[in-house]
């Protein structure tokens, strides 16, 4: 793995958020730990998996390394560069290369603006282009690549379907020819149908232009499909981290495997003889997280070490990391 | 292993070919290219303002409205230049004449003609309402819009400022500040200017919290757009619909308290005339000359009438949520 460059080098991130409880002043804000510690790497023109249920802190992790919240501890190193510190004003050209698609397409583009001002935007703040002239021209061949028409550039966004804004929001990332995305549920909100096509668009992109992806979703089918590495988060920790196929073969974590269990599987006969592994009680607040490992609350294999000590996450071989205390 | 029943013997089974259907080939034909355009739009393009402009039109209070206030500001700037008479010119031998030919609307107490008067007062209220109005938006959405944008500690402290000032009644400052400046026009223009927007800074505040965490803004952030380009370009015109309302509710607002000022005897001073003058003189002589008082008072009202459904016109047709 290492002699591999990584392009994304997240390591010991962290995220809390502080909020208002009860009460007033200071002393009564509450600290939200949206994502504690988690490390990966992620190797240049390859596909990083981050799946978990709602709330483990995955759109954190992606926004994080945007710099859209501001880390509380930790850092990203992206190609090199540390950029966790990084004054905003300095930040500006590495935009360029980071760019990210979001969940909704229906929230995601600005209802005032035509699709010409929303993919050309990018052009003009980054001065890419330094005519409206150039500018169309460029917003043309970016519609094309996503398979949209000419004509439609000039029209707004409320004009068209699911999947047709989705591919604005892919041409808006590409606009600035980044080599990072983050694609934040990309296909979550949109018909199975016109998922195919949604994520047919990523994997091309990604072998002509060698783009890098981190993939939230919490569809294992799709996240199998396109990573070539996968992170599992629970409650703000990543819990497994590996390959794509070692990871669904061999699934190490008890939450990972029964995270997988829930999986819809299309064959039937396969279906009735994976037996689903049902979770007990709820996903504890991140206000509030147990002591030791988080997910020693609903673990059926759960003994005293795991409520005494963090579980680290280690490796287990060819780049499989687990972090449990009864390796499975 | 269970034994596969069939339970539709007469329908084929897969894998299906041409023959179990007995389609001849040359039945099918090739769909022309032209037809092969699923991601055509065919429906024009219709622009948030485009809608607006469109709905407004099918409302007829509306409509009525602006073509009430269109026909007034007409009065407003050709009556006073087109009429013989002057807003000050007297005439001692045609005082408190009733309405006739000559005079549309009479003549008061110096035999001054009533109809010029209003016309001219029109000047004077309309100007009121529309300054007022949009010196105010102008004021409150960027105040607002800084205080909702920022947020947290300057958002604290902007709106605990205009907290401040609006706990007091407005009437206040604008009778202290027509006293400190004396009574005219300009003062009276200042003194709304100075009161009137805290309504448009909260409102607009309100507006900008709410969607500056929407992904748009977000994603102007993440391809490098700045503070000032995302608050200009994107929230701003976004949080404008209901904004314009507001301010469209000002212009009556206004006018209204221009008119109220004059009546109390602290607004525009003799011998110029706004409505609110106009009313109060005619009450003096209200028993023995009512359209003096009466010509006045249905020239505000109507007014404010247009206005107000101007207004709700307006809300109507900026806000989505009612949209048909």
């Amino acid at each position: 793995m290492k002699e591999q460059k990584a392009l994304i080098d997240v390591q010991h991130l962290k995220m809390y958020f502080s909020i208002a409880g009860k009460g007033f002043g200071k002393k009564s804000r509450l600290t939200l730990k949206a994502v504690d510690d988690v490390s990966f790497s992620i190797t240049k023109g390859t596909t990083f998996g981050l799946v978990g249920e709602s709330g483990c802190g995955k759109t954190t992790v992606g926004r994080t390394i945007l710099k859209l919240y501001e880390a509380t501890d930790g850092k990203v190193i992206y190609d090199g560069q540390e950029i966790t510190k990084m004054p905003e004003k300095e930040f500006t050209p590495y935009r360029r290369d980071m760019q990210m698609i979001f969940q909704d397409p229906y929230t995601s583009l600005d209802p005032r603006q035509t699709v010409n001002e929303i993919i050309g935007a990018p052009l003009m703040v980054q001065k890419l282009v330094s005519s409206t002239a150039e500018r169309d021209e460029r917003v043309r061949e970016l519609v094309a690549m996503v398979g949209l028409k000419d004509d439609h550039i000039n029209r707004y966004p409320h004009e068209f379907s699911g999947g047709q804004r989705q591919r604005i929001g892919i041409a808006r990332a590409l606009a600035l020819k980044p080599r990072f995305i983050v694609c934040d549920e990309p296909i979550s909100a949109l018909d199975v149908s016109i998922q195919a096509q949604v994520v047919n668009i990523l994997e091309e992109f990604q072998q002509e232009m060698g783009l890098t992806y981190l993939f939230i979703s919490h569809d294992l089918s799709m996240v199998r499909h396109i990573s070539h590495r996968v992170g599992v988060m629970y409650l703000g920790h990543l819990v497994e981290v590996a390959d794509v196929e070692e990871l669904f073969r061999h699934k190490r974590h008890p939450y990972t495997q029964s995270l997988m269990s829930a999986a819809p599987v299309a064959d039937p006969r396969e279906a009735t003889s994976n037996k689903r592994i049902i979770l007990e009680g709820d996903v504890p607040s991140p206000l509030n997280p147990p002591s030791g490992c988080p997910f020693r609350t609903r673990c059926r294999y759960a003994k005293d070490i795991c409520s005494e000590a963090m579980p680290e996450l280690t490796d287990v071989g060819s780049g499989h990391f687990v972090a449990c205390h009864n390796m499975l | 292993m269970r034994k596969k029943i069939n339970m539709f013997p007469e329908q084929p089974q897969p894998p299906y070919t041409m023959a179990d259907k007995d389609i001849p080939a040359e039945l099918f034909e090739l769909l022309p290219e032209d037809e092969k355009k699923t991601d055509v739009i065919n429906r024009p393009s219709i622009s948030y303002w485009k809608n607006a402009w469109i709905k407004i039109k099918s409302d007829k209070l509306a409509v009525a409205g602006f073509i009430f206030l269109f026909i007034m500001v007409l009065i407003a700037i050709f009556v006073p230049i087109f009429s013989p008479y002057t807003y000050d010119g007297q005439d001692y031998n045609a005082i408190y004449q009733t309405p006739s030919m000559e005079h549309l609307m009479g003549t008061d107490m110096f035999g001054r003609d009533l109809f010029v008067r209003v016309a001219y007062g029109a000047r004077i209220s309309l100007t009121i309402g529309i300054v007022t109005a949009l010196v105010n938006m102008v004021i409150g959405v960027l105040y607002g819009g800084i205080s909702g944008f920022f947020g947290g500690k300057v958002d604290m402290l902007m709106m605990r400022f205009v907290d401040v000032f609006a706990a007091v009644p407005s009437l206040l400052y604008i009778i202290l500040l027509m006293m400190f400046l004396g009574a005219n026009l300009r003062s009276i223009l200042i003194a709304l200017c100075l009161t009137y927007w805290f309504s448009t800074a909260r409102q607009t505040r309100g507006q900008i919290l709410s969607i500056r965490n929407q992904d748009f803004a977000v994603a102007a952030k993440v391809v490098g757009e700045s503070n000032l380009r995302i608050l200009i370009r994107h929230l701003i015109p976004n949080s404008f619909g209901p904004i314009i309302v507001t301010v469209m509710f000002l212009i009556p607002a206004a006018i209204f308290d221009e008119a109220f000022l004059s009546f109390i005897g602290i607004g525009i001073s003799v011998p110029v005339a706004s409505w609110g003058t106009l009313a109060n003189d005619g009450m003096a002589t209200m028993g023995a000359y009512p359209h003096l008082m009466i010509f006045p008072a249905l020239a505000i009202s109507l007014t404010m009438f247009a206005l107000n459904f101007i207004g709700d016109g307006l809300r109507d047709a900026l806000d989505p949520r009612l949209k048909k």
